[in-house]
């Protein structure tokens, strides 16, 4: 580890896989008590070079240099050694393991008895110093999200990391959970550690960081400090055009009653109610949004929707036949769609090709009838086609894709036809401002062709800019159900948070 | 430094070159099992192909014994892409040989054989289909493990086919053998010349492993096992029925496997006798045949030729070489355990970089 960690400087460095230019002649550095937010869509090389600075890929060309010095890095172990930590999108967590064990696990000098102890120990400066909370003693599955990021920040911090990378931090964190995690990080930047932010929210790039890099298509266009740039031009520098698409929602034309819920209760896996007696009412060309924190309730309600959950107590109205018992086929053929959370595990079949998936969830067929293979490759050309998805052809595994482009197969597959009712849980999670944007404008559209749409998000921008009526569910009930006017922000974050104040 | 990362997924090339060296890394590892035994393994190695390939009389054996590894594994690998494990080919086969055999007592010589053997046949699928539908109901109904059942099932398949054999069913014109009597003529399958290839099954093999790639492929049936193999949680998501799905694909897999037990009772013996004796652990050799085949019905048909010319060989050094006669049962057991083994090159690419020379240049052209 350096004496004293000053900069880190990229100099022409250049990657590829294949025919595929990830990375092209990056210059980029950033010196200690800087946060620099490192934006652009999906596909735009940050995770590639963020691999690099992390020893996980080498350049094919071009030089890294710490502290002035060139050095070269064949393993995130060499990385760590000079002081750079990273903590992934994904958590490395042993999920059995306690806080204080799973820090033990990786960390030089611990003693052979009673390790978790002596972590424990080391956790609890950090704890003061920047705000880092976590009980060392609780299993990682019992932590929320930000506690394990805490936790993984922790890991980064005790390995010596003088620069830290945070891949996509806020993805998996609440409104109030990445307030302070940018509070931990301006604390850990004013100590003279260095940060990089990988993400693809422009408000979050511009409150926390001190300087912002722009890439895309592999190239770095733009560097500049967060003071002298607004959303509109980060966005511009992102996309390559000067004005991005924003969907717009227009004046509501509400039809017929599509979903009537009454006393709707439904159990989790646990055996306890997860939707605990919700009543509300969805109408044909209304998108009725519902904004919380994950794990209240949110995703038991959708599958209770789509029939893939049992009802247990009170009555489910759909299109004005009762729905309770019914199969999820018998649904679907009446219109219902689902585009589900966790896309990969419910989505779609990873192994079978991408015009498969994309005929998936159509019903009916008898089961000796034949496939209609040409039909499906021409109705996944269609998707491809009007969706933009990336894919080299419709015969390949949809496992090739990308996440963001298996998101815009399955909903370009949901919302084709005429479906009454959509229920659409996290749609644009983990996607970059355009294809967000497509999902966003798409849903709209359906909502203006009178179909009803459900939303569950998190992202509270979201629910506010596309719905007609927002829900605040908290622990398996609505703590406010509300027509969409001149709400606010603040608000809305405390219902999340199960305060009615 | 061996580095090992995991690939998404392989070519279809890579995927043949994998189990090619995987069958051929099976033999050397066997051949080491021949030099312990104190044989020369290239001898042996030799004397199992030429006893089985190498001519006429072992050809027509190896396609006899191949005849119901092809029906079973035909079934097999189809219930394979559903994600099932049916173990229980061999209690499915001999329910099959049971219902046939219930047939061909019962009717005697009263049917002409173009309407016996169809009969027969019918009743050996529908025996092996109920036998397989059973396991499918309990792991769909109580979520019983399907390993368990269908190789529970065997067991009792086997002492119902000898209390059959010694008991009720015991023939009178067998000077005390544990056989039922011999099926009337019209009841026994025709062979091909001098061999035993019951050409009438083979025929049916060769069918069964053409309709199940037809069905695996062309159907919504294989489109729905291969949608609730792939990914169960999607399946359900999509609105498609896995407990139906795999209720069925117990029972079709079963039917193949007992039609295969209609052949060896009516083309082979004649008349039921030993478990054993009826089956020799077919239903376990055609798992090993589906796997080789990558759960693909068409590649089942050499797969099924390639493990019938090793049963004969395993014959041939049984008798010339004085091996023991489980030494094939071993050969076959090495065989799966690399064929298992070459997966994980499938999934993960192995590399040592040690070899690859690294160089990084000042500004070169990208």
């Amino acid at each position: 580890m350096p004496a004293v960690f000053e900069s880190i400087e990229l100099k022409g460095v250049c990657k590829s896989f294949g025919p595929v230019s990830a990375n092209r002649d990056i210059d980029l550095g950033i010196r200690a008590g800087e946060v620099l937010a490192l934006l652009g869509t999906n596909g735009a090389g940050k995770t590639t070079l963020v691999n690099m600075l992390y020893g996980l890929y080498s350049p094919d060309a071009g030089e890294i240099l710490v502290n002035g010095r060139l050095v070269e890095m064949r393993s995130p172990k060499d990385a760590l050694a000079l002081g750079i930590g990273m903590v992934h999108q994904h958590f490395m967590l042993v999920s059995k393991h306690t806080a204080a064990e799973n820090v033990a696990l990786g960390l030089d000098g611990t003693r052979f008895w009673r390790p978790e102890a002596h972590a424990a120990q080391r956790m609890a400066e950090f704890s003061d110093r920047y705000g880092l909370r976590v009980d060392p003693g609780k299993p990682v599955w019992q932590l929320s999200a930000g506690e394990q990021q805490r936790l993984e920040i922790v890991k980064a911090l005790l390995k010596g990391a003088e620069l830290l990378i945070l891949d996509e931090p806020t993805s998996v964190l609440t409104d109030q959970e990445a307030e302070e995690l940018f509070a931990i990080v301006r604390r850990m930047a004013s100590e003279g550690k260095a940060i990089i932010l990988i993400t693809h929210k422009l408000e979050e790039a511009l409150a926390v960081s001190s300087a912002v890099a722009v890439m895309r298509e592999g190239r770095l266009v733009g560097r500049m400090s967060s003071k002298d740039t607004d959303r509109g031009a980060l966005a511009g520098l992102m996309t390559g055009e000067s004005a991005i698409l924003e969907a717009s929602r227009s004046a509501a034309s509400l039809g017929a009653l599509v979903v009537e819920a009454r006393g709707l209760t439904v159990m989790g896996d646990m055996g306890l109610p997860a939707v605990n007696g919700l009543s509300f009412q969805v109408r044909a060309g209304e998108l009725f949004g519902i904004a919380g924190v994950s794990g209240n309730g949110q995703k038991e309600l959708a599958q209770a929707l789509t029939g893939l959950r049992p009802i247990t107590a009170g009555q489910l109205m759909l299109s004005g036949e009762s729905a309770a018992g019914l199969s999820v086929s018998r649904l679907r053929s009446m219109g219902v769609r689902h585009i589900p959370e966790e896309r990969i595990r419910y989505g779609i079949v990873p192994g079978m090709s991408v015009s498969e998936n994309a005929v998936l969830t159509r019903q009916g067929a008898p089961l000796l009838s034949l496939l209609d293979r040409a039909e499906a490759a021409g109705f996944a050309r269609s998707l491809i086609a009007e969706y933009g998805i990336k894919t080299s052809s419709e015969d390949v595994p949809a496992s090739r894709m990308s996440g963001g482009n298996i998101q815009k197969l399955i909903l370009g597959r949901e919302i084709e036809g005429r479906p009454s009712l959509i229920v659409a849980a996290h749609p644009t999670y983990g996607l970059d401002i355009a294809a967000a944007e497509l999902v966003r404008d798409r849903l709209l559209r359906k909502r203006s062709e009178g179909c009803a749409v459900v939303l569950i998000s998190e992202d509270l921008e979201e629910v506010l800019r596309l719905s007609d009526r927002v829900a605040v569910m908290f622990s398996g009930r609505f703590m406010a159900v509300m027509d969409n006017r001149g709400l606010e922000r603040r608000r809305l974050m405390l219902l999340m948070a199960g305060s009615k104040a | 430094m061996i580095r090992v990362s995991s690939r998404t997924d392989p070519s279809r090339g890579t995927a043949a070159g994998v189990t090619v060296s995987s069958l051929l890394a099976g033999i050397l590892l066997a051949s080491l099992l021949f030099a312990a035994l104190g044989v020369n393994p290239a001898q042996a190695l030799a004397r199992i192909f030429s006893g089985s390939f190498g001519s006429v009389y072992g050809l027509g054996e190896t396609v006899t014994k191949a005849i119901p590894l092809m029906l079973i594994g035909a079934g097999l690998a189809v219930a394979l892409r559903g994600k099932l494990w049916n173990i229980g080919a061999e209690g499915q086969l001999l329910a099959g040989a049971v219902c046939a055999t219930a047939v061909a007592l019962r009717l005697k010589d009263s049917l002409p054989a173009p309407l016996m053997i169809p009969l027969l046949f019918a009743a050996g699928a529908a025996g092996g289909a109920l036998c397989g539908a059973l396991s499918g109901w309990l792991k769909t109904r109580w979520n019983v493990n399907e390993v368990i059942s269908t190789l529970m099932l065997n067991y009792i398949l086997a002492e119902l086919v000898q209390f059959l054999v010694y008991g009720p069913w015991k023939g009178t014109t067998q000077f005390g053998f544990p056989y039922t009597d011999n099926f009337a003529v019209s009841a026994t399958l025709p062979c091909l010349g001098p061999t035993r290839i019951h050409w009438p099954t083979l025929l049916a093999a060769l069918l069964a492993c053409a309709a199940s790639a037809f069905l695996l492929f062309r159907t919504r049936f294989g489109f729905e096992t291969r949608a609730c193999g792939g990914n169960p949680e999607a399946a359900r998501y999509a609105g498609l029925a896995p407990d139906r799905t795999a209720v069925l694909l117990m029972a079709f897999s079963g039917a193949l496997a007992g039609m295969a037990g209609v052949g060896e009772v009516a083309g082979i013996h004649k008349h039921l006798s030993y478990p054993w004796a009826i089956s020799s652990g077919y239903g376990y050799t055609a798992i090993l045949a589906a796997w080789i085949a990558a759960a693909h019905p068409l590649l089942v048909i050499p797969s099924s030729l390639l493990l019938g010319g090793i049963l004969v060989g395993g014959d041939a050094i049984q008798t010339s070489m004085g091996l023991p006669g489980s030494a094939i049962s071993v050969f076959n057991g090495i065989l799966l355990l690399a064929m298992a083994g070459g997966e994980f090159f499938l999934r993960y690419r192995v590399s040592m970089p040690l070899f690859k020379v690294r160089r990084l240049s000042k500004k070169a052209a990208c």
